[in-house]
């Protein structure tokens, strides 16, 4: 019998032939920015998996914005695989015909762009997924063939330094370089030496400077000034109620003005309860400049990042015991490790657009596809966990058990903490989330969900805490979410007999049965009320952007 | 602009003032109101006069204002809310605030 010889590297043979198609336009890694056309035009192949690296702060603008030159006579039915869809140009290749089918997680700015082009079927959607899934299917069904990444700086061997925001880079590179795929990175500068080696220059196929630096968005600065009374309010619920009672020292916090308002009154009140050493010394979170008072006043012990924050350069630097930082001295963020660390942690605050009756959460809007990023996977129960503490014990203890079960578990808290009413007198609080019709509008296989109602521990408004895992069944759930939602139709349509027997047993907390008076809830509460006074705070190291400078 | 007027109680809870002086909280202004109480013989009633900024809420200020009323039962007091766009939380946030601050004046 004849057998066919099997070839078991053919992943690594086309590499072979895509570089040595390329080997007219250089001899070294090095590829001049003229080049880069050419360059994509020898190494692309159609139908090839491409990751163009857009996290949700640095970008490859330069090479996303080169690869929309390319001829889509030569090169077509691309399958984009990337977290973020953040710029322009992350469309135009659609539009041109040289990209067909997207997987990806997020995209904020051209939400409303991309739902159009996909009712137009230009733009074919595979999946929309959290950033922990889609790193996970680069190593499994999405791995890219090529990954056009952004980095700060490289030597002339090809060895590459991130800076700061690493972010998204280790998982993409590792699943293009291990198996076969050529990783393009763009810098902004070229050096003698660099800091230190993110990627080894074996992985790496070639190297193009810029001709700007890339974009970095500093997407997580909240400017103190804009903080309100109200968010005082619910963040000394939020500490009082929460934070105290279950012992919360490693935590998850969003990036919204709410968390701010709680990072901005652990030296104040919660110093005043004694909280010091006690609460949120470990967190997984972006270095948001908020976070300064509580470093510096001794409450936040340490902090691991998914990015970075412009301006937070020389802070971080000089606080190595608080951040991971490298031997060089500049801190390497890690969007994955980062999003793990906060998936095992023992809390998850942030904030979201709607809330139904059963404590579903989207933040999906009409006609915009906007994505989900890292927030399922931070605002989920982690049903893998193992090791114990005392916040996660307490909320397994008091959580409501399927009929029968006699296992004792454990179980995250997961707290969403948001006004009644947002801008506008638009209700937070719905009976029916908007989810529902855009899976309809995009034929979604199912609503577009946040964080799941059966994930949520606990919900925090003006109104009061309700602390919905200690519900007995759905109904008495439902009951506890309406009696927290004001003066929202959900809210007015409350069975008040039930609402006050569910204050009766503690399930929801209002500022007076937490023991908090509103008066105290004014800007003085705040360590910091101006970005100006976050600058002091840090001794002058954070340097903040210029558009957040008013003196 | 809407000027809105409503009364709740009476009750009979007879208190002890230590201190006749009427009380502001908050400040006019976009998106924040100010909150005046003030004694006044009003058969053991309170008693709210409302102009707001915004019109078409009669109903939430009601709801909000009767709420309000059946948890502080706050008789004979006349107050007097100038709002300038509050979100009902604000609102809630003032209210509060003004309860404890009219307490102030009678609880040692």
């Amino acid at each position: 019998m004849l057998v066919e010889e099997k070839l078991w590297d053919t992943l690594l043979r086309n590499k072979r032939s895509r570089l040595e198609r390329a080997s007219h336009i250089t001899d070294s890694k090095i590829v001049r920015n003229d080049d880069v056309v050419r360059l994509f035009e020898a190494v692309i192949e159609s139908g090839d998996k491409v990751c163009v690296e857009g996290n949700n702060q640095k970008h490859a603008d330069f090479l996303s914005e080169q690869l929309t030159l390319i001829d889509p006579g030569k090169i077509n039915n691309l399958h984009i695989v990337q977290s973020n869809i953040a710029l322009a140009t992350h469309l135009d290749i659609f539009e041109k015909g040289i990209a067909k089918k997207l997987d990806f997680c997020y995209s904020g700015e051209q939400g409303i762009r991309l739902g159009r082009l996909i009712k137009e079927n230009i733009v074919e959607v595979g999946a929309i997924h959290t950033y922990l899934e889609l790193y996970s299917r680069y190593f499994v069904d999405l791995t890219p063939r090529v990954s056009i990444i952004a980095a700060q700086s490289a030597d002339k061997h090809g060895n590459v330094y991130t800076g700061f925001n690493t972010e998204d880079t280790p998982p993409i590179v590792e699943a293009t370089a291990f198996k076969n795929g050529v990783v393009i990175v763009q810098v902004n500068e070229l050096v003698d030496e660099i800091p230190r080696i993110d990627i080894p220059c074996d992985w790496v196929s070639f190297v193009v400077q810029a001709p700007r630096p890339h974009y970095i968005e500093p997407i997580f600065t909240r400017d103190p000034a804009l903080i309100t009374e109200v968010q005082i309010l619910m963040a000394m619920m939020v500490i009082k109620g929460i934070y105290e009672p279950y012992d919360i020292n490693r935590l998850n916090h969003g990036i919204g003005f709410d968390t701010a308002a709680i990072e901005l009154i652990l030296p104040t009140y919660a110093e005043s309860l004694g909280l010091r050493g006690k609460i949120c010394e470990y967190m997984s979170v972006n270095p948001c400049p908020t976070l300064i008072p509580a470093i510096e006043s001794g409450f936040v012990k340490n902090i691991h990042c998914a990015g970075s924050e412009l301006g937070m350069e020389d802070y971080i630097t000089a606080r190595p015991d608080i951040f991971f930082n490298g031997p060089d001295g500049s801190m390497r963020s890690n969007r994955a490790f980062c999003q793990l660390a906060g998936h095992y942690a023992d809390l998850f605050i942030g904030s979201t657009l709607q809330i139904d009756v059963e404590g579903n959460s989207s933040t999906a809007t009409l006609n915009r596809i906007a994505g989900f990023g890292g927030a399922p996977n931070f605002g989920s129960d982690s049903r893998a966990r193992r090791h114990s503490s005392k916040a996660w014990l307490m909320a397994g203890k008091e959580s409501m058990k399927p009929e029968n079960a006699t296992m004792p578990r454990g179980r995250k808290l997961v707290v969403q903490i948001v006004e009644t009413f947002k801008e506008k007198m638009q209700p937070t609080f719905v009976e029916r989330l908007d989810a529902w019709q855009l899976m309809e509008d995009f034929q979604l296989d199912l609503p577009p969900v946040m964080v799941y109602g059966d994930d949520i521990t606990h919900l925090v408004t003006e109104e009061g805490i309700a602390h919905l895992h200690k519900c007995k069944n759905l109904q008495e759930r439902e009951q506890a979410i309406r009696g927290v939602a004001g003066y929202t139709p959900v809210g007015l349509n409350r069975n008040r007999d039930q609402v006050e027997s569910l204050i009766a047993r503690g399930i929801i907390q209002r500022p007076q049965e937490l023991g908090i008076d509103p008066r105290m809830a004014t800007r003085n509460l705040l360590a910091a009320r101006s970005i100006k006074d976050l600058v002091s705070w840090s001794d002058g190291l954070y340097k903040p952007p210029k558009r957040f400078r008013n003196w | 602009m809407e000027s809105l007027s409503y009364e709740f109680g009476p009750w009979n809870i007879l208190r002890e003032r230590k201190n006749m002086t009427p009380i502001i909280v908050g400040v006019v202004g976009s998106g924040n109101l100010e909150i005046l109480l003030e004694d006044a013989e009003l058969h053991g009633k309170s008693r709210f006069f409302v102009e707001t900024s915004v019109s078409g809420f009669a109903n939430t200020w009601q709801a909000v204002l009767r709420d309000f009323s059946e948890q502080q039962k706050f008789s004979n007091t006349l107050i007097t809310i100038n709002d300038g766009g509050a979100t009902p939380a604000v609102v809630q946030l003032r209210l509060l605030q003004a309860a404890q601050q009219w307490k102030a004046q009678y609880e040692d």
